[in-house]
């Protein structure tokens, strides 16, 4: 049953980020990265987290992808040609190169030989009993309470620089 | 409950609410005409049936039947697109708002919600964050300077007022200690948040009335400047699916605060749907009061206010309420 929604969300996902990179108008890019947040959000209501999925579109969605809107308006990016159409060939190696980097380091990630050996504490009928919202705020003040602090000083940091240059024009 | 008869059910209720909304939103516009006219001494719709019962029906037809002009130089596939895109958001975030308490009809008990979703909260946040690009993009699409200002302002405004009004509800979430709707109605049995939150709830109000684009905060469309901002080049259906989305965001925006402050469907003696209902549009009410009574603020002030007056109350707000929630 499950394949019956993972299959279009998959297929959906992989069609819209390709669109990102292939549409002409920056708009419309962005537009499909938007789809992509939202075959993703399907996603992982198909993990059952639900926290995670709502949060996926809220802040990408809803919030991150309404400032990239904002500065491609403002700016009024024009068209670019299709990037097979561009004479650079420096370029265009490098980026095959980081393709081939990444599909390698994917296959040693998520090859099978790797993944079904992977079994957490956290399995979906644990986290239903407790609760997705409720064990996500527990780990993040307890386990993982360091690096959530740093993360947020590191976004006051980010803040705080940006106002700084900001003003300084 | 057997599969299928869940399905019926699920379909029976999406198909009353779904109805019940579309109602709601056109003879709202005829409220707001009515009540607005009282305030200012006059008569409002009279002609179309009596006490112009049948203005929005009017409107309606008219609207329909409209010539659709698309600007030569507008983004074709964006133009059509926006204003769906305005009006999905508004009407789906009504799906975990709970109108009643259980019920029993032909021996199986029923929600009186739609979907009773464990992070329904969290829900209606991501579907409200989502409006804001059928504004932004209308008025990108619409190649008007007057239409892109005005939407550049409603995505500035939203993004600024969303982010109080999640912070407003964060005391609600401590006390109830639940995001799901149904819990948090079920958390008010003893007493109504608005008690317990009196500043949570006024913060979410004014948010609110930001996030619905409606005076005093309704700079996005403002006449004066903008013509009519975002939505200046649109024109029959189009433009009425801005206008029902508008409304349609007003009546779940209610909602929500009936749900999260003022008990949801609970009071007494009356049956709870009638309760929701009267709370939901007592709340309308306020919003209409509000326009005929207010200024609209001018761009800097809203800013001002809603980063430097609003956020830090917001924050002040759920240092206090986890205070006593720790002190309890």
């Amino acid at each position: 049953m499950e394949w019956l929604l993972f299959v279009p969300l998959a297929m959906l996902a992989l069609a819209t980020a390709a669109l990102v990179i292939l549409l002409r108008n920056p708009i419309y890019c962005a537009l499909a990265l938007v789809g992509t947040f939202f075959a993703l959000s399907g996603l992982y209501l198909l993990l059952q987290a639900e926290f995670v999925a709502v949060v996926q579109v809220i802040i990408y969605a809803g919030a991150i992808m309404v400032l990239f809107l904002f500065v491609i308006m403002l700016l009024d990016v024009g068209h670019e040609p299709p990037p097979w159409l561009r004479q650079d060939r420096p370029r265009l190696l490098l980026g095959l190169g980081l393709v081939a980097l990444l599909v390698l380091e994917l296959a040693v990630a998520f090859g099978s030989w790797i993944a079904p050996g992977i079994r957490g504490p956290y399995t979906s009928d644990y986290v239903n009993a407790v609760g997705n919202t409720q064990l996500i705020g527990r780990l993040l003040f307890t386990e993982f309470l360091i690096p959530f602090e740093i993360t947020s000083i590191i976004l006051l940091i980010a803040i705080v620089g940006a106002m700084v240059l900001a003003r300084r024009q | 409950m057997p599969e299928p008869a869940f399905f019926v059910v699920m379909l029976a209720k999406i198909a009353v609410v779904f109805g019940l909304m579309l109602l709601s939103v056109a003879y709202l516009t005829w409220l707001e005409r009515k009540i607005i006219s009282d305030f200012q001494v006059r008569l409002g719709p009279m002609r179309v049936g009596p006490h112009g019962l049948l203005q929005p029906i009017a409107d309606g037809i008219k609207l329909m039947f409209k010539e659709d002009i698309i600007p030569q130089a507008a983004d074709r596939t964006i133009y059509v697109l926006a204003p769906t895109l305005a009006l999905i958001p508004a009407f789906i975030s009504f799906a975990v708002i709970p109108f009643g308490d259980r019920v029993r009809l032909f021996g199986q008990s029923i929600d009186m919600v739609i979907s009773d979703v464990n992070i329904g909260l969290l829900y209606v946040f991501g579907v409200a964050s989502l409006g804001v690009y059928g504004i932004v993009l209308g008025g990108w699409a619409s190649n008007n300077k007057y239409a892109l200002l005005g939407g550049l302002r409603s995505a500035a405004q939203m993004i600024s007022y969303e982010l109080s009004m999640g912070l407003s509800v964060v005391g609600v979430l401590m006390l109830s200690e639940s995001l799901s709707l149904v819990r948090i109605v079920g958390a008010q049995s003893q007493t109504w948040f608005i008690l317990l939150q009196p500043i949570g709830f006024l913060i979410f109000l004014i948010c609110a009335i930001a996030e619905t684009n409606r005076a005093p905060f309704d700079l996005p469309e403002a006449e004066t400047e903008l013509v009519a901002g975002f939505h200046v080049e649109y024109s029959s259906m189009k433009f009425a699916m801005y206008f029902m989305a508008e409304y349609a965001n007003m009546i779940t925006v209610a909602a929500l605060a009936t749900t999260l402050f003022l008990g949801g469907w609970r009071g007494p003696f009356l049956p709870p749907v009638v309760w929701f209902l009267a709370k939901l549009y007592l709340v309308i009410f306020l919003f209409i009061w509000i326009r005929a009574t207010l200024p609209r603020f001018r761009y800097d002030q809203l800013m001002r206010f809603g980063w430097k007056v609003l956020l830090p109350l917001a924050l002040a707000n759920i240092v206090i309420t986890a205070a006593f929630v720790a002190l309890r």
